[in-house]
This record gives structure tokens, sequence and C-alpha cells, in this order.
């Protein structure tokens, strides 16, 4: 029973996780399906939304309305810079081989990294993020604290908001028409820019509350934390079929879940080798992931 | 000139330049600091050579060369202090061991192309690292390796005993690529880069010079890494992480892909910029990327691109002195292209 119940709240811990994974998981496959670039960055988008709310809450002080306040903010300040990185970094390299814009994706994520280590007001050393007082809530024995409860209402909130974007409205339809074939989709009068853009406004929003969201459960940030959530999500997005949507949120849950059992049922310093572990097993059996299309190849 | 004579002259002008090279080290006109960033330049240099075979010429991105490094390193270091091999056999066992795990790597994952690709090899990079964290019998774990014998104990003859092994290599290195690239297995991996399927269809065994390919790669990262262990005299898994992964690739494209010259002029220039930018303090850590990003977007087939991707060959500058006169200096550092 003892087993049963560490079995559950590993479980349980990990759906949390894996639900931040999922939705930094999304902004990688929508990118991915669109311009076919590993947006290296975007790890480092989470960290960016992480301090936006961190200045935000540090001027408005902490309560449950200001941390939900919190997310405006961030979301507009990193779709912002979000729009303005695709603009200034990957536009240009649209027609160059990929491996060029994909260095530049390194270059960015490189470059926001270092950028927030040398602005005065964060500078390299840790900080601690503001946290709601610790409540948790107990059903059948598992612990649920009051933090997992948010990241869970958000992230599902989210994800709805983005599969009605996606799926019901003209620029979700442009949007996976874009994704379809591109070349198509422009003689078809689509503003294929335009789209492309939207796809990175979307994208940095979750990042940004997927920043929060890891910093309320891991109270710690520094302009280095973005790097492992941005390769764990990546590795989210692979495993459910990069270019997927349920694909990101499906690999996103499996991600955490898997890493939080790891954790806690094998060591936790391993953890993270299994988790790249899982990546390789996964491509080499199923390259096109648990819900990827296998693309044939074109001679 | 016959072409033995061209090669012997050539071989003979790279001997002599490093020679050279090695008595301004040995007399102190090259400052042992300057020396120092030159060795590191010049392992950058092997590891990026390496990474070029089978990133830039069979057209298979890896992500993740400091893994091999690491291989490379701590074997060396393992073979000398557990095992008391001298130095040389130590190195040589490290390059095999990296290639061992190219070769076993490779199996698997060298039937996946492109993105797919690129991510495995990272994963294996962050798995080699993270396996080397938690092996801290061979390894020192997440604190390091201390005290790995270096190539001498002497102070003055350190700097230029390791410059002189360094450069020594590079230039082997240099050397096999090159002919390696004009061999039948080296127009084989380029046909793979130009179109995998018409390859195939030509015969060409794809998958088996994608292992060979990637098995050398290893070896040279390997090599690369053997040959920072003894230099160094200290290691530690992070080290080689994702960030010295991109390091080596960020070379690899600057320089051009599918060009050794460009490597090796990008790994020397780069290696040095970054000593260079050292007085800006953490500002350097931001202009480094921007430069890399500004590159991308003007230049992006690297600066060998502006060359129309020709090889700096010695050979042909050996021609050319014989025939027409003297009407180039050998300006290059040290490109050992014997063509």
């Amino acid at each position: 029973m003892d087993y049963l119940q560490q079995f559950c709240q590993q479980t349980l811990n990990g759906m949390s996780l894996g639900s931040i994974y999922a939705l930094l998981a999304l902004g990688y496959t929508m990118v991915y399906g669109i311009v076919k670039l590993i947006n290296f960055a975007h790890g480092d988008i989470l960290m960016v939304g992480a301090f936006v709310s961190y200045f935000f809450l540090r001027r408005w002080g902490i309560t449950p309305v200001t941390l939900m306040l919190s997310f405006l903010p961030a979301m507009l300040f990193c779709l912002t810079l979000g729009v303005l990185i695709e603009k200034i970094c990957y536009k240009p390299l649209r027609d160059q081989p990929r491996i060029n814009t994909l260095i530049t994706a390194i270059g960015v994520s490189f470059f926001l990294e270092n950028g927030a280590r040398v602005i005065p007001g964060i500078g390299p050393n840790p900080r601690v993020f503001p946290t709601l007082s610790a409540v948790n809530y107990t059903l059948l024995g598992v612990n649920i604290s009051q933090v997992q409860i948010l990241v869970f209402i958000v992230a599902i909130i989210l994800m709805v908001l983005l599969n009605y974007i996606v799926s019901f409205t003209k620029i979700g339809k442009a949007m996976r028409a874009v994704s379809f074939d591109k070349g198509a989709a422009y003689l078809m009068g689509i503003n294929v820019d335009r789209v492309i853009s939207f796809t990175f406004v979307l994208g940095s929003s979750l990042a940004a509350a997927a920043g929060i969201l890891f910093a309320s459960s891991y109270p710690q940030i520094e302009p280095y934390m973005g790097t492992m959530p941005g390769m764990k999500a990546f590795i989210a997005a692979v495993l459910g079929g990069i270019g997927s949507i349920p694909g990101a949120v499906l690999g996103g849950f499996i991600l955490g879940v898997a890493e939080t059992l790891a954790k806690g049922f094998l060591s936790s310093q391993l953890s993270d080798a299994i988790a790249f572990g899982l990546l390789i097993i996964i491509l080499v059996v199923k390259p096109s992931g648990l819900l990827g299309k296998p693309m044939g190849e074109k001679v | 000139m016959s072409k033995k004579m061209k090669t012997l002259v050539s071989v003979l002008l790279v001997a002599l330049f490093l020679i050279f090279l090695n008595i301004l080290v040995a007399l102190r006109v090259i400052d042992e600091y300057t020396t120092q960033v030159l060795t590191i330049a010049g392992i950058n240099v092997i590891i990026a050579l390496g990474l070029n075979l089978i990133s830039g010429f069979t057209g298979q991105l890896s992500l993740g060369h400091a893994g091999f490094m690491a291989v490379g390193a701590y074997t060396t270091a393992a073979l000398m202090m557990k095992l008391n091999f001298p130095i040389f056999f130590a190195v040589i066992g490290g390059a095999l061991m990296s290639a061992m795990f190219g070769f076993l790597i490779g199996l698997p994952t060298l039937r996946l192309h492109g993105d797919y690709l690129a991510i495995v090899t990272l994963g294996f990079g962050e798995i080699i690292r993270v396996v080397m964290i938690n092996l801290p019998d061979i390894t020192g774990g997440p604190a390091g390796l201390k005290g790995i014998p270096t190539y001498t104990t002497n102070f003055f003859w350190r700097p230029v005993l390791s410059f002189a092994l360094v450069y020594l290599a590079l230039a082997l290195v240099v050397l096999f690529l090159s002919n390696l690239l004009k061999s039948s297995h080296g127009k084989a991996i380029i046909s793979i880069r130009e179109d995998e399927i018409a390859a195939n269809a030509m015969g060409i065994n794809v998958f088996y010079n994608k292992i060979f390919a990637f098995t050398i790669s290893a070896f040279i990262g390997g090599l690369g890494g053997a040959l920072y262990a003894p230099f160094f005299g200290y290691l530690s898994p992070n080290m080689f992480n994702f960030q010295k992964s991109v390091e080596f690739l960020i070379i690899v494209v600057l320089g051009g892909m599918g060009n050794l010259t460009g490597t090796v002029l990008a790994g020397i220039g780069l290696t040095y910029l970054q000593e260079f930018l050292r007085f800006l303090k953490d500002y350097r850590l931001v202009i480094y990327p921007m430069i890399l990003i500004i590159v991308m977007i003007y230049q992006p087939s690297g600066i060998m691109g502006l060359f129309k991707n020709k090889e700096f060959s010695i050979t042909s500058l050996v021609e050319r002195l014989s025939g027409k006169g003297p009407s180039r200096e050998e300006s290059s550092d040290q490109a050992g292209d014997v063509q």
C-alpha cells in the first residue's frame, strides 16, 4: 500500500511537471511544424517569462490575484520578444540550409541567457521566486499542493484555448495549411509571414506561462534555468511526434511522469540520462514519434 | 616537378613551418599565454575537423561531439593513472575507445535523417556526460579528475611540448582527411551529402559509408580529447556539455561546411576571439553569440564561401612557387593540406 501510495504521489508530481513540459513542447512543435526549425531559444523564453513575472510580483506583492495578473505582462513581453527574434534572426535565413537557422537559434539562445546575465537587474546569481504560502490538500493519501492545482488549471485552460485557436479560427486554419504545404498555402493567398509570426506569438506566450508555472513549482530563477526544461520539452515534442499538437501534450505528460518516477524509484542523478535514453529508443524504434505521421522520402 | 617531389617539398615546408613555430615558442617569442591559447585552438581545430567530416562532408549533423571528446579525454586519463600507460599509447587508446563508441552509437542512429539524427547525437552526448558524473571511480565524479600526468613536468618545456604534439597531430589529421576525401571512400561520402538516394542508386553502400565516416569522426574527436587531458591536467564532466558540442559546430559552420581550410582558420580565429574578448568580461558572452548570428545572416556559407570554397593547398603553392617564381607568401597560419 505504501509503495502504491508513493507511486501515485510521484505520478501526480510528474503530471504537474509534465503539463509544464507540454506547454513548452507545444511551442517547439508548432514552430517546427511550420518553419521546420528546432527553436533552441524556446527554453530561454521560459526564463524571460519567469523573470518578467518575478519583477511584477516584486513590485505588487504576492497574492493569488497578482500571480494570475503577472501572466499578462510576462506573456505580452515574451510574445513581442518571440516575434522580434523571428523577424530579425530567422526570417532572413528562411531560404538558407536548415543548419544555418539551427545555429542562429543556438546563437539566440546563448544571447538571451548571457544577455540576462549581464543586465544589472538580473545578474548571474539565482533568485528566489515569490511563492504563495504552501497549502496542501490530501486526497486518498496523496498530497496535492496549491501550486500544483494552479499548474493544472492554467495548463488546461491554455491548452483548450490553443486547441480552439488552431482548430476553429481562420488563422488556425491558415496555420494548418502552411504546415501542410507552405508553397500551396502561399498560392491560395495565405499571408505566410503573418502565419509564421502568429505561430511565434502563440509559442512564446505559452512558454512565458510555462516559465511562471515552472518558477512557482521550483522557486529559484536564474539566467540558465531555461536550458534543461527547454531540452526536455523538446524531447517531449519529439516523443509525441514533432509537428503534432496532441503529440506534444502527450509527450510532455509521458516525459514528466517518466522523469519523476525515475527520480523517485531509480536514481535522481541518472534521471536526465533516462529522459535522453527514452528519446533515443523512441527515435530508433519509431522516428515519427507516438502521434506523428510517418514521412515518406521524396525523390 | 614530379608528383613525388612536390609531395616531398610540401611535407618539408609544413615540417619546417611547424619547427619554426616551435622555435618561436621555445624562445618565448610567442609568450606562454599565447602558446596556451594556440594549443587549445589546435585541439579545437582537431575536433572540429572530425565533426566537419561527418557534418560537413557526409551531411549528417552531429550535436554531440563533446561526448567523444570526453570519452577520449577520460580514457586517456584512466589509462595513464590506473594502468600506467605511457602517454603516447594512452592517447592512441583514448582515440580508439572514442572510435568504438562512435561505431556503437552510429549503428542504431545513422539510420535516422536530418534533425532526428541531430537530436539523437545530442542525447548521446548528454548521456555520456551524465554517466561520467555517475562513475566517480574512473572520472572523479562531478568534482572532476585532478592530477592527470602532463606531457612533461618541466616548466620550461611543458608549453613547448604540448604545442608541438598538438600541432603535429593536427597536421597529421589534416593530411589524413585531405587524402581520405580524395580517395574513393571520400568521393562516396561526399556523394551521400549531395544526394543520398542517387548515391544509393549508383551502388554506394550508404549506411556503411556513414558508419565509416562517423567512426573516423569519433576517432578524431577522441584524439582531440585525448590530447587535451595531459595538456590541461584536469577534467570535469561539465567541460563536455552541449555548449561545447555547439562550439565545435560553430567552428565548422563559420569556416564553411565541407571545407578543411575554413575549419582550421575559423577554429584558430574563434578561439583567439574568445580570449581576445575577455577584456569585455561578461559582455563577451553576449558579443560572441551576436557575432555568430550576424555571420549566419550575412555570410551563411562561412568564411570560405568568400573564396568560393576553395581549399588552401600547399602542393599547388609549391607548384606556383617553382613555376612562376615567388608570387605569394605563405600567409595562412598552418594549413597542412598536402594535395
